[in-house]
């Protein structure tokens, strides 16, 4: 069983992205042995009501079995807490916020009210750190990437958060691992799409010292090749207790 | 037969503690992803001594030093570019006679230099006296100057590239950071630019765009700093490429711009 938990549907506003609609994304999943995808609507990230791409979503993902979707919550509009109520009831997993891309403080009271309402929900929250490497963005692109402060300030504001952080590096995981007590980094799991293989074996380095527990498989596609998380699962000497755990059975707990 | 155009190895006077752990890596996932060969170049001392895109002689001559001793280690599978520094011309030139007549196979050029500056004339023409390509490192559209090197696109590239038609030029990783679809726009109709694939990027989209752009007969892949990513570019041409056009770009196109018997099945 493999799971991706970080896909996404739909087109990119700042490049052409080839393979974007539902269908195309079936044809990755079969030609990468992915059996399921976590969907979020792309377009609405960059609207001004990024939540109303959600109904598209959760539509596409009632047609077919294999997508999950994972909703936008923008807790700076003044219906957020029924968006996140709506993505209980669907049975979402998880629930997806980019702050910066929504103009807010990452760590501000807006993203406080929706950690601690996504805990009472039992519902995890999911954060990128970035969508593209700072050095090829459109030059009218400048959102800001996602401070690893703000995740410590995040989950230290509640208890029972759990979070979910996309495309972070070595450097993030670890500085936010280590600044993090034991509990509060038992709540953090890691999506593997932006950690390097070999040489440099930073993917290796993680998984010994901040432990194979703490990983989810997660690609970024259709913006990068799914093949790539892949890759470096296979570049490395993982028994197959491992390797499930990062490719189905971490994110299921995440999500329990 | 698979070889990396675009490689690198540490060696002992670098600020690495973890050089030899970073070298068997490469060369244990080189042998799990299939790599015959490793086209690999050492930036000086990669910056203990002298800056990595700006090194000393002494430390060109030490860094090619080192890669020459690996050549000899693993002649099977390690193939060397010559690096060196075109502000110090005549070192440069009797670094690259010195290090091809060793058993090099191209020239790598680093940012000391932007790549249409008049200094790298004698560099390329003494690439086309010994017939092997230079691999230049480029910034994939430089909107400005970038602390710690002099950094080139693919436009001054295209420069130098019509100045030496003769000359087989690599512009380095597409993949490697900036904007590679300006670089493939520059690149459409120089036909002695060659465009390796290397690059932590995977970005979806961008294999299309560079066959769409260049063809499949003037890549080459690669992987640099980051081999996932590379064994995943090369899964996805599986699903994009007939074998044959995968075979040029995996091998045959490097067997054709490198010395004849450079590669062992070549």
């Amino acid at each position: 069983m493999r799971i991706d938990c970080n896909a996404f549907l739909g087109a990119y506003p700042w490049r052409k992205v080839p393979g974007t609609s539902p269908d195309a994304l079936l044809q990755a999943l079969d030609r990468t042995k992915i059996d399921v995808a976590w969907i979020t609507h792309l377009p609405s990230l960059f609207w001004r009501d990024p939540t109303e791409g959600n109904a598209w979503l959760y539509e596409t993902a009632r047609k077919e079995k294999r997508f999950t979707p994972v909703p936008t919550v923008h807790p700076g509009l003044s219906n957020w807490e029924q968006v996140l109520s709506g993505a209980a009831n669907a049975g979402a997993p998880a629930v997806r916020c980019d702050p910066l891309y929504f103009g807010l403080d990452p760590a501000g009271g807006e993203m406080r009210a929706l950690v601690a309402a996504c805990s009472a929900a039992r519902l995890p929250l999911m954060l990128g750190v970035r969508l593209e490497d700072g050095r090829q963005r459109h030059p009218n692109d400048h959102v800001g990437e996602l401070p690893a402060a703000a995740v410590r300030t995040l989950i230290r504001s509640d208890a029972d958060l759990r979070l979910l952080v996309t495309h972070a590096d070595r450097g993030f995981i670890e500085e936010v691992h280590f600044g993090s007590t034991p509990d509060e980094a038992r709540r953090i799991w890691w999506d593997i799409c932006w950690i390097w293989g070999p040489p440099e074996d930073h993917f290796a380095t993680l998984l010994g010292t901040v432990g194979v527990e703490r990983f989810v498989f997660g690609t970024g596609q259709p913006l990068r090749l799914p093949d790539n998380s892949i890759a470096k699962l296979d570049l490395l000497e993982l028994a197959r207790e491992q390797r499930e755990a990062i490719e189905s059975k971490n994110v299921q707990e995440l999500s329990a | 037969m698979l070889v990396d155009v675009h490689a690198h190895f540490l060696h002992a006077r670098t600020p690495r503690a973890d050089w030899r752990e970073r070298n068997v890596s490469r060369l244990t996932a080189g042998a799990k992803i299939g790599i015959s060969v490793h086209v690999a170049s050492i930036l000086g001392s990669w910056g203990l001594t002298s800056p990595i895109y700006f090194p000393s002689p002494r430390d060109v001559t030490a860094g090619n030093d080192a890669l020459l001793a690996l050549q000899r280690e693993h002649p099977d599978s390690i193939r060397g570019y010559v690096c060196v520094n075109p502000n110090y011309t005549a070192h440069a030139r009797a670094e690259i006679v010195r290090c091809l007549d060793g058993g090099m196979i191209g020239i790598k050029l680093a940012a000391s230099r932007r790549a249409d500056d008049p200094l790298l004339d004698p560099i390329a023409a003494l690439a086309r006296e010994r017939r092997v390509p230079v691999l230049q490192h480029i910034w994939q559209h430089r909107r400005r100057d970038w602390p710690g090197q002099e950094a080139s696109d693919a436009t001054e590239l295209c420069t130098l590239a019509r100045r030496h038609p003769e000359v087989a030029f690599i512009l380095a990783h597409i993949g490697g950071g900036g904007d590679w679809l300006h670089s493939l726009h520059a690149v459409r109709e120089v036909p002695n630019v060659y465009v390796d694939l290397s690059g932590s990027g995977v970005d979806g989209g961008m294999l299309e765009a560079c066959v769409e752009s260049v063809g499949v007969g003037r890549l080459l892949w690669g992987t640099d700093l980051t081999m996932d990513t590379g064994w995943a570019k090369l899964r996805y041409l599986e699903s994009l490429l007939s074998g044959e056009e995968l075979a040029l770009v995996s091998w045959k196109n490097a067997a054709r711009i490198f010395p004849p018997g450079a590669f062992p099945a070549d």
